[in-house]
């Protein structure tokens, strides 16, 4: 073909080609397995499920190992999630698991709140996510990836029908994370109990709504398996660390007055079944829904909630930059607003107190003049009383010398010189 | 010979004939007929009905209705009477059961106990009515005389809602606590799970049905079955609709893939313990301690409070016929109560000593 052809052909077409002999881009998958099991698998998984059900234990036997675990109190006030990282290995992979717990789930006598806690942890792992994905420099393939891949639900083996609690959390839960129920400590229900269960428990989660994880039939390798896994679900399982002796093996199970149950026999339990599904076949399946669907959902709620649009009122595509742009402006344009806004409450408040002030001062410059009025008032109201009682006083002395000289006037020199000497007193 | 003949004579002279008392208040009483209540509560799927089936070898709930998970989140607790009579050898029982349904399902179960305190207090009531009646002929007992509690054996002992239920029923009814489906549970988990809850019942001061000390001059035998019987509370049982076929018999039990469950094989769980219990030797002892000591305790307190509102409203009479109580005055009352805490302290440092001792011993 020459090189013209090509041109004419627009970039959307492709043709296929068929090569002349082994060019060996057939090893590409070999190359991402070898990159991926030097980097190292991270899985992590949420177990809620109420106090005693069999949470660590189930974890144990899953694992084939002893996770540190103490018995947890039935007295909590309230739900807390308990996550623990362990590193295994297995041939020559490595797996960084998180197993998270919920501590206290079922435990309260009012549970409405029960679910938030969970709820809250998982869009917590989703945040970090974001806010890495979000940097500037960022370093995503060193992250240590603690999103949920997994939530297994552990149903309590009541025979008739889910909990109301069961139904409220997994309605919460069904859109941020991949739900697989199981029925916990299935060895007290009888096969044909059993059968009426699962049929009741999966009705019930189809006419609430409640979505949970299917196993994915696209993948012709594992259509088949997987397909008629999802008929079996909710898996009742049995989990047992004990060993007990049956005929000449020595496998984990419980041993019961009446008889051994046998955790991975298929016709004891699903234990077998859960672990296929879990760990052999799906792993990655969860991995990849938990990143590109729940993950991607929370991302979108969270953006549009800041305010970022894929398409503009014009249905043209917005960058991100020009968002940002934007977004900043109106931050600083509303930080201007609320500088004058503050001044001119500032300005507004000083006014106010110099008016305040001047009003006080001229009260008390009232009041100042006032009582000077009034002690003008008494002083010349003393001075009156004064005058008066002058007057009066000068009267009766006049009076007085009126009647001494009148007394003077009849008697001889004695009397003179008692009038000398009265003069003299008086004067 | 001559000495057994004039022994017998002489007995016979003596015989005055009130050893027969007790045949003829067994006949009295199998012509009158028995009657009893028992109440059953906890969450539902803990298999109580199964349970009340497999005691009274009956089908109690036939065309019963379950509530869906939807239904249930916001559920009330109801109350629901079965009143059955069944006879045996002559002997007729008025059982009555009263269920629970709804109780602890809802999502939030704030005093989800209520109306089952409330229908105690209210058979109480009716009884107490009718006991200071005019014509007390027909009088019917409705009073609640047992209350077999079901503790899931999922957990590792007793939760909130357990706790605080028992203890709002405790001094009401006669409550016998017992681990439901007890068939998840090995051997060594049951003892754990027993000693665990005796351990919380004790620590949480719950008062549950005790029973009464046997007497000194029974045999042996019988008093060391009633020291097992004491030692295994609480009962781990398990019931069964269905007769299964195990080592060639038809019994009640459950068909496992790996095994048989046998209700009534005292290997397998308390079931026969539960029932000998509750229905072969201790069910007239429920009665009497519901009739001696909670009714006597809820008519005392409903006095009590009747004298105390006659006197703040200065009435005269009253609407029962009782006699007037003599009103401790506040002098007499502080006393009392200054007394009875000397005792609890008296008897608290009894106790520790009596506990020194039995260290020292050991």
């Amino acid at each position: 073909m020459a090189a013209t052809d090509v041109d004419i052909f627009s970039n959307e077409e492709k043709r296929n080609l068929s090569l002349g002999g082994h060019v060996g881009f057939d090893s590409l998958p070999d190359q991402l397995v070898s990159k991926s099991v030097t980097q190292g698998f991270c899985f992590n998984i949420l177990c809620v499920g109420e106090t005693g059900i069999g949470k660590s234990t189930l974890m144990n036997t899953l694992f084939n190992t002893m996770f540190e675990n103490e018995e947890a109190s039935h007295y909590q006030n309230g739900v807390y999630l308990r996550p623990r990282t362990y590193d295994l290995q297995e041939s020559n992979v490595h797996l960084k698991l998180t197993i998270v717990d919920t501590v206290g789930f079922g435990d309260q006598i009012n549970k409405e709140d029960s679910y938030k806690p969970i709820v809250d942890y998982i869009d917590t792992q989703f945040e970090n996510y974001l806010q890495e994905e979000l940097k500037i420099k960022r370093s995503l393939f060193n992250y240590h990836d603690t999103r949920i891949h997994i939530c297994l639900y552990f149903i309590a083996p009541t025979g008739h029908s889910l909990k109301s609690l069961d139904l409220v959390t997994m309605k919460k839960l069904d859109s941020k994370v991949n739900i697989i129920p199981i029925i916990a400590k299935a060895d007290t229900i009888s096969k044909s109990e059993l059968h009426k269960f699962k049929i009741k428990i999966m009705s019930e989660l189809v006419s609430n709504g409640v979505q949970i994880y299917q196993f994915p039939t696209d993948d012709e390798a594992v259509t088949e398996i997987n397909a008629s896994m999802n008929a079996h679900l909710p898996f009742a399982v049995v989990g047992s660390v004990e060993e007990v002796k049956v005929g000449n093996k020595t496998v984990r199970a419980r041993q019961y007055p009446w008889g051994v149950v046998q955790v991975e026999n298929e016709s004891h339990c699903d234990f077998v079944k859960l672990r296929e599904m879990l760990i052999r076949v799906n792993m990655e399946d969860l991995r990849e829904q938990t990143h590109a669907r729940h993950y991607e959902l929370y991302r979108r709620c969270k953006l549009e909630e800041m305010g970022f649009k894929d398409t503009d009122p014009d249905s043209q595509p917005f960058s991100l930059q020009e968002t940002y742009e934007a977004k900043r402006k109106e931050f600083l344009g509303d930080l201007q607003r609320k500088e004058e806004e503050m001044r001119q409450m500032f300005v507004n408040k000083v006014k106010e107190t110099e008016a305040e002030l001047k009003e006080k001062e001229r009260e008390l410059h009232d009041k100042f003049e006032q009582l000077k009025r009034m002690h003008q008032e008494e002083k010349r109201k003393v001075e009156e009383k004064r005058r008066d009682l002058e007057e009066e006083m000068n009267a009766f002395n006049r009076r007085k010398v009126a009647a001494e000289t009148l007394s003077l006037s009849q008697p001889l020199k004695k009397d003179k010189d008692k009038k000398k000497n009265s003069a003299a007193e008086v004067i | 010979v001559c000495v057994c003949e004039r022994e017998r004579e002489r007995e016979e002279k003596q015989y005055v004939g009130f050893a027969t008392l007790p045949n003829q208040v067994h006949r009295k009483s199998v012509k009158k007929g028995f009657d009893f209540t028992l109440m059953v509560a906890g969450e539902s799927g803990m298999g109580k009905s199964t349970l009340v089936n497999s005691l009274f070898l009956t089908d109690l709930y036939k065309d019963r209705k379950l509530l869906n998970a939807e239904e249930r989140i916001n559920q009330t607790v109801e109350i629901i009477k079965h009143t059955v009579d069944i006879e045996e050898k002559g002997v007729k029982l008025k059982l009555t059961i009263v269920d629970t349904p709804g109780f602890g399902d809802a999502v939030n179960n704030n005093e989800c106990w209520k109306p089952i305190t409330d229908y105690i207090d209210q058979q109480f009531e009716q009884y107490f009515r009718d006991e200071s009646g005019l014509n007390r002929k027909n009088i019917q007992d409705n009073r609640v005389h047992c209350c077999l509690y079901f503790i899931p054996p999922f957990g590792h002992g007793l939760r909130p809602v357990d706790v605080e239920f028992m203890k709002a029923l405790h001094e009401k009814v006669n409550v016998v606590p017992l681990i439901a489906k007890a068939d998840c549970l090995t051997p060594n988990e049951i003892k754990k799970l027993k000693d665990r809850i005796r351990e919380e019942i004790e620590r949480f001061g719950i008062k549950v049905y005790q029973f009464p000390e046997c007497d000194s001059d029974e045999d042996e035998e019988f008093k060391q079955l009633d020291k097992e019987l004491k030692e295994c509370t609480p009962f781990a049982v398990i019931g069964s609709n269905t007769v299964v076929e195990a080592r060639g018999q038809r019994v009640r039990g459950r068909l496992y893939p790996w095994g048989i469950v046998e209700v009534e094989n005292q290997s397998h769980c308390d079931f026969v313990k539960l029932r000998n219990m509750l229905i072969r030797s201790h069910m007239h002892d429920l009665k009497d301690v519901t009739c001696d000591v909670h009714y006597e305790n809820y008519r005392a307190q409903c006095i009590q409070e009747m004298t105390s509102k006659l006197a703040q409203d200065n009435r005269m009479e009253s609407p029962i016929p009782i006699l007037p109580l003599p009103t401790p005055d506040v002098e007499t009352e502080k006393l009392i109560k200054m007394k009875d805490e000397e005792l609890k302290r008296m008897q608290e440092m009894l106790n520790k000593m009596q506990q020194q001792m039995h260290e020292k011993d050991q």
